[in-house]
């Protein structure tokens, strides 16, 4: 193949015009379809047409915009190949969605799409908070017990006063607010924990987050187990409380969709445009030259583990309210969970590099992956297989950019 | 066997972006040192990862022994019989140094490892090259001279017909130097051939027999050794005349007045720094000389609040303070460029932007959020104030050169606005033209009133660039020199005062 260089302003208006095009068409065939008794058949297609156009033609849009500065568009050899490995888990996930609707036409559905979301949107959250611990080259083993403390302790005081085995039976109807402050501050104890063993003692997060792993799952354990709930699974949910987990806004949108989005909005501008941001690449870049600009290495560490554990405790009370009961299991592996996804986004185990943009996909990856395989009634069993194999070659290819040979 | 023992012909090696080998030659005769020189990003290492198999040249042959090969791994150089010293040394700390040195052919024994055969091999092969190290000692426990000394002997256990040796000396002291050269001569004396890098003029001329000189990943030529002068070396490497190593200091003076004081300052490890006392006075460059070992570094990383100190005060301005971190010197006007600039220096993975404005982060920022026009503005100009060549300032670190990175690291110190700027080793395996341009910018720091420490352990530089020199040894200050008693050998008898 040759190379062929193509004006960036050329590039972006054919992108604008194909966007169009499929919107238009999307918009038209939306409209034909009750008329052509196609409803059964394809079901939300033309409007996903649509929405795929607007996004193109908006990418187009944004690339207008910046043409000056990103100079003329090169096709080669080297150019797709850069981009097929750039983007090699996007186009395996779009390859994995058209195999399923054409085996499955019924996935092609709006109600599809926003289950979709609403499932991603809790793990989400605490992707992004273990996507810190990871920056420094780190991890953290101790989110999925975060989030089992938070629903646990949100959930005993949020009962209704009618409810059988209540876990505390004389508690007053508190507001929302105050237990749901009460467990993300849990939360936040145990994030000062992990980030005094690491910052103060220079213990390597593996170690010290197992350990704290470990003692809040006791923790929880006792607290579940003290009487009268004696280790009972937590259940009668105040419907205040779990309407924000359920909520669907217009009918359809689930509430936690635009949670996920504000919350994600924030951490890319914590990582991006803060003092906090910057030094959380910087330590995971080089810990030595951080220490030497003059970072305080301790100040971020903690905030790192503490933030973290806020978003899991977000998470926690949002799963909780999500699923209206906890138990002391609850979130017991999310952190595996949340580290495949990150490692499958781009995010480097080394630590130093990682976006906001790479851990979303990863999330979206993995729950595509689950409903998706549920949907045209892959096994679960084959599911975990998949996952495994997703996160493998995820992470070959996205290695293999950086090798030299 | 022809003339040549190895001919590696019109190599070209392309990474994205940029060519590094360009129709690059060398030929070296059996029995023979062959110096490969060049600037730093010359190609040299480059040429050499072709040689050992770490890179695989994209045209060109190499013709070993009169046969042509392909090097695919440094496994297949080895049983062809090259081996290489790496420029820099990433031992087995908490393994014993013959491990590090059998690593990989390891004499067995059935399944298990030859323990008593492995010592017995090491002390053997460590008789051949005059080393006395106890086989068994963790590596981790010997000095950074003495582990490029068991690198060496290394390179030599595989009874290569070719030796390369990156940098050899680059940690050696004068007399372990001289030990090598006795080493590299008993191993040319067995008809071995050695491709000798290494930016030291005077060794280059001292040791080999052929000099190949590259630029620019192109070949420059192939000289005898005798027919070449240092100067012809550099204006040959640089490509352009060089009479003057070090930029004119016209109308620079200081004054009397002292910014920094020391006063007795001892580390409370017994075999650093003891009571050392100096005065850095306003615009001047002090000069720190010794030997590798004397705690020069250890001694400015205390000042600069990267050490503990026991006992001593540190005076700025007058004003005495107590150094507790990084931060605090940062704020008295305090800068430090630290020795190892990989490893304590650069962020390789960010952008220059990030490690341009990183210890001045907060100057840009209200509230921790970041204001991103001033940092770039901020960076952009102090870059563009050092000269520093990089394509964008989103262009990642460790895609620069040696000699931009260390710009970028004065420029990300500027930020700070310092009065006291101290620079170890501030030219450490970079290229003599980017030398030349940070002595310039060292004249320019000390014209705005700035004053400098320097630490060199490069004699020309350290009287070269120096106003008065401290010289140190053993941890201790052995003495003063004022520039009119600047002499190579003054500094050598004050370098070993302490040493029986």
């Amino acid at each position: 193949m040759q190379e062929h260089n193509i004006h960036r302003r050329t590039y972006s208006v054919a992108f604008i015009i194909i966007g169009v095009i499929l919107f238009a068409f999307g918009i038209a065939f939306g409209l034909a379809v009750p008329a052509l008794k196609l409803e059964k058949v394809i079901f939300d297609m033309p409007w996903i047409i649509a929405g795929i156009g607007a996004i193109v033609a908006i990418y187009g849009i944004a690339q207008l915009i910046r043409s000056e500065s990103l100079g003329n568009v090169e096709f080669s050899r080297k150019t797709a190949r850069t981009f097929l490995t750039n983007n090699a888990i996007i186009l395996a996930l779009l390859l994995l969605v058209v195999v399923i609707c054409i085996i499955e036409p019924r996935f092609m559905q709006f109600r599809v799409l926003l289950d979709i979301l609403t499932m991603s949107s809790t793990k989400l959250i605490i992707a992004l908070g273990i996507c810190f611990t990871l920056l420094i080259a780190g991890t953290d083993l101790s989110a999925g017990r975060m989030v089992g403390l938070a629903a646990v302790i949100s959930c005993s005081m949020l009962q209704t006063p009618d409810y059988g085995n209540r876990f505390y039976p004389n508690l007053p109807q508190i507001p929302v607010p105050i237990p749901i402050i009460l467990a993300i501050l849990a939360c936040m104890v145990f994030g000062v924990l992990n980030g005094f063993l690491v910052a103060k003692y220079d213990m390597h997060p593996f170690i010290a987050t197992l350990a704290t792993q470990v003692i809040i799952y006791g923790v929880t354990s006792l607290y579940f187990d003290m009487p009268p709930n004696n280790s009972q699974p937590i259940g009668g949910i105040r419907p205040d409380f779990s309407k924000l987990g359920l909520t669907k806004l217009f009918d359809r949108f689930s509430v936690l969709i635009p949670i996920a989005l504000f919350i994600t909005a924030i951490i890319w501008f914590v990582l991006n445009k803060t003092v906090f941001g910057k030094n959380v690449y910087a330590i995971g870049g080089n810990r030595e030259a951080a220490v030497v600009s003059g970072v305080n290495v301790f100040k971020t560490i903690m905030g790192i583990f503490i933030l973290a554990s806020l978003l899991y405790g977000i998470g926690g009370v949002l799963e909780a309210a999500r699923t209206a009961g906890a138990t002391n299991q609850y979130g017991m592996g999310y952190e595996l969970d949340a580290i495949a996804a990150c490692v499958v986004g781009g995010v480097s185990l080394n630590g130093g590099v990682g976006k906001v943009g790479g851990i979303i996909s990863g999330v979206l990856i993995f729950t595509v992956i689950q409903y998706g395989l549920q949907f045209i009634n892959v096994s679960p069993m084959w599911q975990q297989v998949f996952k495994g194999v997703i996160i493998a070659v995820a992470v070959a290819i996205d290695l293999s950019k950086y090798r030299k040979k | 066997m022809g003339e040549y023992v190895l001919e590696m012909n019109h190599i070209t090696k392309i990474f994205p972006g940029v060519t590094a080998l360009d129709d690059v030659s060398l030929k070296v005769r059996p029995g023979s040192v062959h110096a490969l020189m060049g600037e730093n990003g010359a190609g040299k290492s480059t040429l050499m990862k072709c040689l050992f198999g770490i890179y695989h040249e994209d045209g060109g042959e190499i013709i070993l022994d009169g046969q042509k090969v392909e090097i695919g791994t440094s496994k297949q150089a080895l049983d062809m019989g090259i081996s290489m010293i790496h420029q820099e040394l990433h031992p087995i700390r908490f393994r014993p140094v013959m491990e590090n040195i059998w690593l990989g052919r390891f004499p067995m024994q059935g399944i298990a490892v030859d323990k008593k055969a492995m010592i017995r091999k090491t002390k053997e092969l460590f008789a051949q090259v005059d080393l006395d190290v106890n086989p068994q000692a963790l590596a981790g426990t010997l000095s950074a001279s003495t582990l490029q000394l068991v690198e060496i002997a290394r390179a030599v256990s595989y009874n290569s017909k070719i030796i390369i040796m990156d940098e050899p000396t680059s940690s050696l002291t004068d007399n372990e130097t001289e030990h090598l050269f006795r080493i590299i001569r008993k191993l040319k004396s067995e008809g071995r051939s050695i491709i000798y890098i290494s930016h030291k003029m005077e060794e280059i001329l001292k040791i080999s027999d052929e000099v190949t000189i590259m630029r620019d990943g192109r070949y420059v030529g192939t000289w005898p050794a005798s027919d070449l002068t240092t100067d012809l070396i550099i204006k040959r490497m640089v490509g352009r005349d060089m009479t003057n190593r070090f930029p004119p200091k016209d109308g620079i003076t200081y004054s009397e007045q002292p910014v920094l004081r020391v006063n007795g300052l001892s580390s409370p490890l017994p075999k650093s720094f003891q009571n050392v006392s100096f005065e850095l006075r306003k615009g001047e460059i002090l000069g720190i000389g010794g030997l590798v070992g004397a705690q020069r570094t250890e001694l400015v990383e205390a000042i600069f609040g990267l050490r503990e100190i026991t006992s001593g005060t540190v005076e700025k301005d007058g004003q005495p303070f107590k150094v507790k971190s990084v931060r605090d010197s940062k704020e008295r006007g305090i800068a430090l460029l630290t020795e190892e600039r990989r490893a304590s220096g650069v962020f390789g993975i960010l952008s220059v932007l990030d490690n341009t404005v990183i210890a001045s982060q907060t100057n840009y920022a209200r509230n921790g959020i970041l204001q991103q026009k001033k940092r770039v503005d901020a960076a952009k100009s102090s870059c563009r104030q050092l000269n520093v060549k990089t394509p964008s300032m989103e262009t990642l670190m460790q895609n620069l050169s040696g000699g931009n990175q260390q710009k970028v690291l004065i420029a990300r110190w500027l930020l700070t606005n310092p009065d006291i700027l101290i620079l170890d080793e501030p030219t450490r395996g970079i290229d003599v033209g980017a030398k030349y341009e940070i002595y310039t910018i060292m004249l320019d720091l000390v014209r705005q009133g700035k004053s400098i420490i320097m630490i060199s352990s490069e004699m020309p530089e350290l009287l070269g660039m120096a106003d008065r020199v401290m010289v140190m040894c053993e941890g201790r200050v052995s003495g003063f020199l004022e520039k009119d008693q600047f002499d190579q050998v003054e500094v050598m008898r004050l370098a070993t005062q302490f040493i029986k």
